[in-house]
């Protein structure tokens, strides 16, 4: 493709589509959508690390268990009794 | 007044939220322009330009006062687009149909019919994104290439390069369906 072509290339695609206006602005305010994504964002952050932070302890607490009851089958009728 | 922007710029990076909002205000309607021209529609750039702020917000602590906010914000502004185009291949194509259909060009030659117009817009938007988005500012918006490099924090060598790729895949799709330009 030599210049002469591009350069008819270029005025057929101008031709069909032509530039939008760069000084269109926003048909709305979108600052109230911004902080509505803000907040649902930062809301999912936080709960994640909240549950994640919870399965991790609830899984150790049940191997501690467990590895507890596999070491002294005696203390299961106390354990039960405390329950 | 430099100074109350350079405090603003810092207190941003600090992720002081009165920047942020200072800063959205200032900024929104380039970052809004800057993408409608790439993604061709009011309605999706509006969308865009909330998820630019997002990821502005986001990376807060990553942003450098002294390179300045608006071209930092630009770039964030075209991987945002170029995520668009990539994830929304039909939509996007049907955003360049409408755009062929809607917009009535100044100087349109007499030879370029609607029909022609229209499959011109429909192949360029089959282009890969990455050199659509090349073509669409430094071609279509006839922005400067360093501009556009800058925007896609490539070198304008690479910019030429992908314009030449684009051009020569949109001739060579016109020509299979029998339109020679």
């Amino acid at each position: 493709m030599n210049e002469q072509d591009r350069e008819r290339m270029k005025k057929l695609l101008r031709q069909s589509l032509p530039p939008v206006n760069s000084g269109d602005e926003p048909g709305r305010d979108l600052w109230p959508e911004v902080l509505r994504q803000l907040d649902v964002n930062l809301a999912t952050k936080s709960g994640d690390s909240v549950s994640h932070g919870w399965v991790w302890f609830d899984g150790a607490l049940a191997a501690g268990i467990v590895g507890l009851v596999a070491i002294f089958p005696a203390a299961i009728p106390m354990f039960l009794y405390y329950l | 007044m430099r100074n109350g922007t350079s405090d603003v710029l810092n207190q941003f990076r600090q992720g002081d939220a009165d920047a942020f909002e200072a800063l959205f205000h200032q900024h929104q309607r380039a970052v809004y322009g800057w993408i409608l021209r790439i993604v061709r529609n009011p309605a999706t750039a509006e969308e865009l330009t909330v998820e630019t702020f997002w990821r502005i917000h986001r990376a807060h602590a990553r942003f450098d006062p002294e390179r300045g906010f608006a071209g930092w914000a630009r770039r964030i502004a075209t991987r945002v687009a170029l995520d668009w185009l990539r994830t929304s291949r039909t939509e996007s194509e049907l955003s360049m149909e409408a755009c062929a259909e809607v917009a009535a060009p100044v100087q349109a030659d007499p030879a370029v019919t609607a029909e022609i117009r229209r499959k011109t817009a429909l192949a360029f938007g089959r282009l890969p994104p990455k050199l659509r988005i090349a073509a669409t500012l430094a071609v279509i918006e006839e922005l400067p290439q360093k501009e556009v490099a800058e925007a896609l924090g490539i070198s304008v060598v690479a910019i030429k390069l992908r314009i030449f790729r684009a051009l020569r895949l949109l001739r060579k799709d016109l020509e299979e369906q029998g339109i020679t330009p």
